[in-house]
């Protein structure tokens, strides 16, 4: 008994409130003539294209940078890498690895350069970040119709320049992933190609998290004097993790647009970081502390909730619910978070 | 001085409390009577913080379901629910951490928030918000404070600019400057004072409970409870294991009863004194540290092979700069020399890759990875320092924690070192402070340095725990022929473990002494003059 308590405190109030929340609408579902199985496709399939988004928050997590929310510069060397690969025109699947490629070196550079600047403001990272992420949006805004692109497939029609709001990546990358190894059992499908791309790279970061290295980047965010003290130089770890972080977010936005199907471009990254953010804070994870589990819970509990409550609400009410209920779950549990110090669980 | 007639001022009976189910106060029963001064000794984690927080009605008590038993003042049963209600019933309490506004005089804190207050013609408009403060008669309130108290303090001092111990003084007269005061509790208010200071608080804790006031005394230096107290409770794992009379105590039965077994007196461990090798293996030349508050301006030292080299002074003359400035901690100049070889300074990862290893006095901050366990707190410097603890995986491509090589050699600090603690895995920040340390040292040592600094290493850390850290530090010193440099502020501490003991005063060697000399020639060091005029 007293092992269950311990094991439920572990779990946190807010993630069982949650997960009582989403089981709940998974039980009225059939009453609100929702097709469970088609639910439970729809939050496997939005897991596997945020997942690894939510993952990107992890090494800055783990460095002491605390929450990525200048995601929206991960992105932005994604949507380069991607408008990339479908400038060169080269059609299925090896236009997705075009992509990962081409944004790799920019997700370097962008992520070299934002982790320079958080050494520079150390205490206030997040808020920063923030806008970090907002003025590089604003800046790529005007970067998307000057850049020389030609591919038909992203200009606009009428004027042969300037890249279009939203480019369709259907004969490109489209679904590359959700349609390997998928599997339906009637109405419910499951793609495990998503679900493994996820986990080799969870792998890789849990990997990592185990070297010398990874154990000093804990370190630094655990303590930065501690580690300062032994030797350790805690602005490169702290660099080192915020290009992880960057990168993570290049790839995960072309994930993400596999199974979409649409790269969106200009506002779009603009509030990307939240969701991830409010995913890996529901998932457990702390401003310092945050494990594979907390991005899995996460991911699972925060698309579940935005993904169920919409249809079930407004089937039952008949209003639109849906972008309230997204806004107050993300934000308010950012808020929730920020406000404690500890609480992650490990 | 308590009269047997009336009513006791504060009584507690079966107190008891506890935290999760861990039971930390056991039916304590103690009664003080008014202007009786109690001293309160125990180990850290003995109980004390949580009886006064009881006494005080801290939240920490209530949100963690009550106590059990009774707090009686006047013989009437109370039951305070915040900090408030005790001030309103003449309870007040002077911290380890002083809480007073720096830019403010020492008048303008002690009524701080009390001031007396002159209305205006605004008053009339805005209500007692617009009224004015009274400068004259706040003066004469916060000397009239300050004379009751018996101390010499100048109340149109700025707190900034005052010593410590003035500090101090201005904490108690805020709290005795309180009209209805009857009981005062003093929280180790001597350890941060200089030995005058702390004389001086002494002369006015017998003043204010000649003046009829109670104080319940916390200290560590049981000599001053010798000193000011009436009677002793002694507290150890929860309990009052005894109420002495202070008139026929002494400290070495105090001690005992803290710890529960028999702690050696200081004479009996004294060093004796032995051959040390002319070997230098550390020189240092002109070094100069900007420590806040620790300056070192020039300090030169030669440290023999395989002694203990004691460095000591009185606080914000620089020792602790020494070692902290060697590592690479804070910024420094000069010339440091280990073996032969030049060591650059402001390089933290230099200094440790040349075998030197150092304990910090800042535990909490420097020492400690306070949120992951103690087997990643001692494994983690030899770890990146020297890659051990790791094990290559895929043919070497990758290396990763070794697990059960971290586990076995934390264990093994865990029980060379007495480390209490629920596992291996606990966090650091879970352990009491005497324990910390141990986890510290325990750092160190797995670093296997030719030379080790140890800061501070008893500061704040209880008898038994102090005695363990000291006597691991020797056999270091003597089993694997590591050289220490110990800094402390404790001369007698230093005068136990040291061959030899360097004096700091104003930021630079003012002389070194075998550890045998009087302590009178250390303390004439200390104040500043060279041994020669002293003569």
């Amino acid at each position: 008994m007293e092992k269950a308590v311990s094991l439920l405190k572990s779990f946190g109030l807010p993630r069982l409130i949650i997960t009582g929340f989403l089981l709940a609408l998974f039980v009225i579902a059939p009453f609100a003539d929702i097709n469970v199985g088609a639910s439970l496709s729809d939050v496997l399939g939005r897991f596997g294209q945020n997942a690894i988004m939510v993952l990107a928050m992890v090494p800055m997590i783990h460095s002491g940078c605390g929450l990525n929310f200048g995601l929206p510069l991960g992105i932005i060397s994604g949507l380069l890498g991607a408008t990339m690969a479908i400038e060169t025109g080269i059609q299925g699947p090896v236009s997705f690895l075009l992509a990962i490629l081409y944004s790799t070196p920019f997700a370097i550079i962008f992520g070299w350069g934002y982790g320079k600047l958080l050494n520079r403001v150390k205490g206030s990272e997040m808020m920063i970040a923030t806008y970090v992420g907002f003025s590089s949006v604003a800046f790529m805004s005007i970067m998307w119709l000057i850049l020389p692109y030609k591919s038909p497939t992203m200009v606009w029609g009428y004027t042969g320049q300037g890249l279009r709001t939203t480019i369709s990546t259907e004969g490109f990358y489209y679904h590359v992933l959700r349609d390997t190894l998928s599997l339906s059992i009637g109405s419910f499908s499951i793609s495990f190609g998503e679900i493994i791309f996820f986990a080799l790279f969870a792998f890789i970061i849990w990997a990592f998290l185990h070297t010398k290295t990874g154990t000093a980047m804990t370190a630094v965010g655990s303590n930065a004097v501690f580690a300062r003290a032994s030797g350790i130089n805690i602005d490169k770890q702290r660099t080192l993790s915020v290009i992880m972080s960057t990168w993570l977010g290049a790839l995960g936005i072309l994930c993400y647009q596999q199974g979409y199907g649409f790269i969106q471009l200009y506002q779009g990254p603009m509030y990307m970081a939240m969701p991830a953010v409010s995913a890996i804070l529901i998932g457990g994870a702390s401003v310092n502390k945050a494990t594979i589990t907390n991005v899995i819970i996460g991911t699972i509990l925060y698309q579940g909730i935005v993904s169920m409550t919409p249809s079930v609400m407004n089937n039952l009410i008949h209003t639109d619910m849906s972008e309230v209920l997204r806004i107050i779950v993300s934000n308010g549990m950012i808020l929730y978070a920020l406000t404690r110090k500890s609480g992650a669980s490990r | 001085m308590s009269s047997e007639m009336t009513k006791p001022l504060l009584e507690m009976k079966n107190v008891s409390k506890e935290y999760n189910g861990n039971p930390v106060l056991k039916d304590v029963n103690f009664t003080l009577g008014q202007g009786e001064v109690l001293g309160l000794v125990g180990e850290n984690g003995a109980g004390k913080s949580t009886l006064m927080n009881i006494l005080f009605g801290m939240d920490v008590i209530h949100q963690t379901g009550g106590y059990g038993g009774k707090v009686l003042i006047d013989g009437k049963e109370v039951k305070f629910t915040s900090p408030l209600d005790a001030l309103k019933s003449g309870i007040g309490m002077v911290h380890q951490e002083f809480s007073l506004l720096p830019g403010f005089t020492a008048a303008e804190n002690i009524l701080l928030n009390r001031e007396p207050q002159n209305r205006s013609v605004l008053s009339l408009v805005f209500g007692d918000r617009a009224n004015t403060i009274d400068r004259k008669e706040l003066q004469k309130q916060a000397i009239a404070a300050i004379t009751k108290l018996g101390v010499e303090l100048d109340p149109d001092m700025l707190v900034a600019e005052m010593p410590v111990g003035h500090k101090q003084f201005t904490e108690i007269s805020r709290e005795i400057s309180k009209s209805a005061i009857r009981l005062l509790v003093l929280d180790e208010p001597t350890a941060v004072l200089t030995e005058k200071e702390a004389e001086m608080l002494l002369k006015a804790i017998r003043n204010l409970s000649a003046q009829g006031i109670s104080v319940i005394f916390i200290t560590h230096r049981l000599q001053e409870i010798l000193d000011v107290c009436n009677k002793v409770i002694v507290m150890r794992d929860g309990r009052i294991v005894n109420e002495l009379d202070a008139a026929k105590t002494s400290i070495s039965e105090m001690a005992k009863l803290m710890v529960g077994r028999e702690v050696a007196t200081p004479d009996s461990e004294k060093q004796e004194a032995r051959p040390i090798s002319d070997k230098v293996v550390l020189s240092v030349k002109n070094l100069w540290v900007d420590m806040p508050g620790e300056t070192v301006r020039d300090v030169n030292l030669e440290v023999h092979d395989g002694e203990i080299l004691g460095i000591g002074g009185l606080a914000g003359q620089g020792k602790l700069g020494i070692p902290n400035g060697i590592m690479g901690l804070f910024p420094a100049g000069g010339k440091v020399v280990l073996n032969g070889s030049e060591i650059p300074l402001n390089n933290p990862r230099a200094c440790l890759d040349s075998s030197l290893a150092f304990v910090s006095e800042d535990r909490r901050g420097v020492g400690l990875l306070l949120d992951e366990s103690l087997e990643w707190n001692i494994a983690f410097p030899a770890m990146q320092i020297q890659n051990k603890f790791l094990k290559p995986y895929l043919g070497g491509l990758v290396k990763w924690r070794d697990q059960s090589g971290i586990k076995k050699v934390t264990d093994k600090y865990i029980e060379q070192l007495q480390i209490k603690c629920t596992s291996s895995k606990q966090k650091a920040k879970e352990l009491s402070g005497g324990n910390q340390q141990k986890v510290c040292l325990a750092k160190a040592f797995a670093l296997e340095p030719k030379l080790l600094f140890v800061s501070e290493p008893t500061r704040g850390i209880d008898i038994g725990a102090k005695a363990l850290v000291l006597k691991a530090l020797r056999e270091y010193n003597r089993n694997f022929g590591v050289t220490i440099v110990m800094i402390s502020s404790e001369l007698e501490e230093l005068r136990q473990c040291c061959d030899r003991i360097a004096i700091i005063t104003d930021g630079a060697v003012s002389g070194i002494l075998p550890a045998s000399s009087p302590s009178e020639d250390f303390g004439i060091l200390m104040v500043g003059k060279t041994a020669k005029e002293a003569m």
